[in-house]
């Protein structure tokens, strides 16, 4: 087995109940599993949350994961999502200096990354960005030689896609331009100032 | 019918609808209001433990040897975190068992009031679930879920704090209502398609072996066993845990392997072209160097947890579900055979390493107190041990005959368990002959309860092994730390019979060899308690072993070898 380091994601239902965090981070933490990301929130069914982990460590330890939180009695259901069909999303909050010299290069990246605009002041802007961990990293790459204020990136969510399209699912690069392209579409109206 | 009780009333109401007809337990402030309510449930036998670890290692030992749900109370703070050890070594050999807690009053949790602890934030790694009930209305519900939750799929642990106020809270409880947990299944048969893949695999094989864990007696799955291993004519080796799961004065029976199994077992699992793995974990202390473990052979790994497939051992196939189910779907499937070639050569192999020889001493030997125990009881009484040299010992020397009949803390490794687990055993067993094998170094950690004995007339005979020494610490430090001894000598050791006496207790001790035989004559003779001081052999090391990490080609047959 190789101990080569890998992210694997993993969507849970669980108890929406005090503690159930408690009882997951625990388990991460004494079988030696790193967190990349961690998202929750409340699910679609009443009582139960989802969430969704990036989670980091060699292939033997990550591949036993989810078959571990599944022992959690709190976790209705637990799926290692890595290899499946899936559309995921990061959502981030960027601020950045912008002036008036230097607004109108800034709201031309943001255009082309067809990010919201949040917020505004004199000093610095607020972008709002979705979408996948590639995009949002080049985003903040080009905003570094204005000066980047603050970060503020949240984890991963992630479902399986309605339509499994039969083909090659070359990892993360495929599903990262897939969900960059669907990012044209709706989410990005969804943010408001 | 729902009714209103109050909180104290609701949690005895659901412990007794359960089934439970004893609890081991010790009061304290914030649990009292339970304590205030026994007295109108005059079925629910109360045992009053000395220390809390008792009450949980008492739980355990009625759990394992009655397969029954052991309960145990133990009040907020000092109270409840004396469990954990108790909690930790149930939950590492999968025993079913409910602790309830006091907890302070509602209103003060997380004050740091006095007596307060986060018993459900420090139970979280060592229980299977654990619950912090916050109104009176959702004990009865809770506490059947946990019962539920302790005794299905694989076992465990299950505590429930209450806090103080919530006991005197007026709460409705329904007695019929219906466990339901969200997600939480209970495997039973495994999938067809493996189970036929399996029995392939078995009538295929020219040397197979069963290697029976824990997992068979929890499942009570001995007659399965038995019927399997006939059938096809198959050599049952058994884990630590495993050990009387499979009566060892069957031919076919073929010891237990690892770091202080015998060495023939040891062999024979590596040299099997098929390992047939019936609810054991592959634990380190079996295995050793996961790279070299039994390379030559094809594995089938039937367990009720599926986290435990390829956690440490690849295995070739995998059935997920209750061992005594699954070895039914297997049995019909399954050819019968005789592996004659084979049975020859694991009699050989017993003949050429026959490991359990007595070396020869003037002094008492721990190993001739267990032959001679063995010997005398017919190998029918049911064994109690702690963890050390004793242990080993107990586990070579003993010939268990009767299905589960051997309690000792595996997977923890709990020194200590040897006095309160006979406790549990005998209560629930109050018509067997509990013998408890201890070192005088665990006796020692535990021995408060022998009160709790005295107190309750428990005619357990306790036979500690007194080398005044910690023995497998001296015989580590000697073979791995170069004869630097540091520790392992205990000199204040009490007259361990004075000390039987001064609780009441008749106490017997043993120096001489001829006096052996005659001393567990007489203890088992006697009506009640009985402590027997045998004075052996100050350095005596365990063999066969083979060493933390290591292969069957390190095994050191005999203090020759080393």
């Amino acid at each position: 087995m190789s101990n080569h380091i890998e992210q694997r994601t993993i969507s849970a239902l669980v108890q929406d109940k005090p503690g159930v965090l408690a009882r997951i981070a625990g388990l991460f933490r004494r079988r030696g599993f790193n967190i990349a990301s961690l998202t929750v929130g409340r699910s679609e069914q009443e009582g139960l949350s989802r969430m969704t982990f990036v989670v980091e460590g060699a292939q033997e330890a990550v591949l036993k994961v989810s078959a571990q939180l599944d022992k959690l009695v709190d976790i209705v259901d637990v799926k290692d999502i890595t290899e499946s069909n899936i559309v995921w999303r990061e959502l981030a909050l960027i601020k950045v200096n912008a002036n008036s010299a230097t607004r109108s290069k800034v709201l031309e990246i943001a255009n082309i990354f067809r990010v919201n605009i949040v917020d505004i002041g004199v000093e610095s802007l607020t972008m709002e960005i979705s979408g996948g961990k590639q995009k949002i990293d080049s985003l903040i790459e080009l905003l570094k030689q204005f000066g980047v204020k603050e970060t503020l990136r949240t984890g991963r969510i992630a479902t399986l896609r309605g339509t499994l399209i039969e083909g090659e699912e070359d990892g993360v690069f495929q599903s990262e331009k897939d969900n960059d392209n669907n990012f044209i579409t709706p989410t990005y109206e969804s943010g408001s100032v | 019918m729902v009714e209103n009780k109050i909180g104290s009333q609701i949690v005895c109401e659901a412990l007794l609808n359960e089934g439970v007809d004893v609890v081991f337990g010790i009061p304290g402030g914030a649990i009292l209001p339970l304590y205030g309510v026994l007295s109108q449930y005059e079925e629910l036998r109360h045992i009053l433990v000395r220390h809390e670890q008792g009450a949980a290692h008492a739980a355990d030992g009625y759990s394992r040897s009655t397969g029954k749900v052991g309960v145990a109370f133990a009040t907020s703070g000092p109270g409840a975190t004396n469990l954990i050890t108790g909690l930790a070594t149930a939950m590492m050999d999968s025993v079913p068992m409910v602790a309830i807690t006091g907890q302070v009053g509602r209103a003060a949790i997380g004050s740091d009031a006095f007596q307060e602890t986060d018993i459900t934030g420090a139970t979280l790694p060592v229980t299977k679930h654990n619950y912090l009930v916050m109104k009176a209305d959702d004990l009865g519900e809770i506490i059947h879920e946990a019962f539920y939750i302790a005794r299905t799929g694989r076992p465990g642990p299950v505590l429930i704090d209450i806090p103080r106020d919530v006991f005197t809270e007026l709460g409705n409880y329904d007695s019929n209502k219906q466990v339901s947990i969200p997600g939480y299944t209970v495997p039973k048969n495994a999938e067809n398609k493996d189970v036929q893949y399996a029995a392939k695999l078995i009538n295929k094989s020219n040397k197979p072996v069963i290697l029976a864990g824990h997992g068979v007696i929890i499942s009570k799955a001995w007659e399965e066993l038995k019927f399997i291993a006939e059938k096809a004519q198959i050599p049952v080796i058994t884990t630590l845990l495993g050990i009387s799961s499979f009566p060892e004065n069957h031919i076919l029976s073929t010891g237990w392997p690892g770091m202080h199994g015998m060495a023939y077992a040891s062999l024979a699992l590596d040299q099997a072209d098929l390992i047939i793995n019936f609810g054991s974990r592959f634990d380190d202390r079996i295995v050793g160097d996961v790279s070299r473990f039994a390379q030559r052979s094809k594995k089938i790994h039937v367990d009720i947890d599926p986290a435990e497939i390829n956690k440490s051992v690849r295995v070739d196939v995998s059935l997920v579900g209750n061992i005594k189910d699954v070895i039914n779907q297997i049995i019909p499937l399954v050819e019968k055979n005789t592996h004659t070639s084979w049975i020859k050569h694991i009699e050989k192999l017993k003949n050429d390493h026959p490991s359990l020889e007595i070396p020869k001493s003037d002094h008492i030997l721990g190993q001739e107190v267990v032959k001679k125990l063995s010997d005398i009881t017919n190998g029918d009484a049911i064994i109690c041990s702690g963890v050390g040299q004793h242990q080993m010992w107990a586990a070579q020397h003993y010939t268990f005959t009767n299905p589960n009949s051997w309690l000792s803390s595996g997977g923890l490794g709990t020194m200590g368990y040897e006095v309160p687990s006979a406790i549990g055993a005998q209560v629930g067993n109050p018509d067997k002959l509990i013998w408890s094998i201890c070192g005088d170094g665990g006796f020692q950690m535990t021995l408060m309860e022998l009160a709790t004995i005295a107190e309750n007339n428990l005619p357990i005979k306790y036979a500690i092994l007194n080398n005044n020494h910690l023995g497998m610490i001296t015989q580590w430090q000697g073979l791995f730390y170069e004869k630097d001894y540091q520790a392992e000598t205990y000199t204040g050791n009490p007259d361990f019979v004075k000390l039987a006496e001064a609780y009441g207790i008749k106490g017997i001790r043993v120096s001489e060899k001829d006096q052996v035989e005659k001393a567990i004559i007489e203890a088992n003779k006697h009506n009640g308690p009985v402590l027997v001081d045998f004075v052996i052999e100050k350095v005596d090391d365990v063999y066969p072993m083979i060493p933390a990490g290591q292969s069957v080609n390190e095994l050191i047959e005999g203090p020759n070898n080393v």
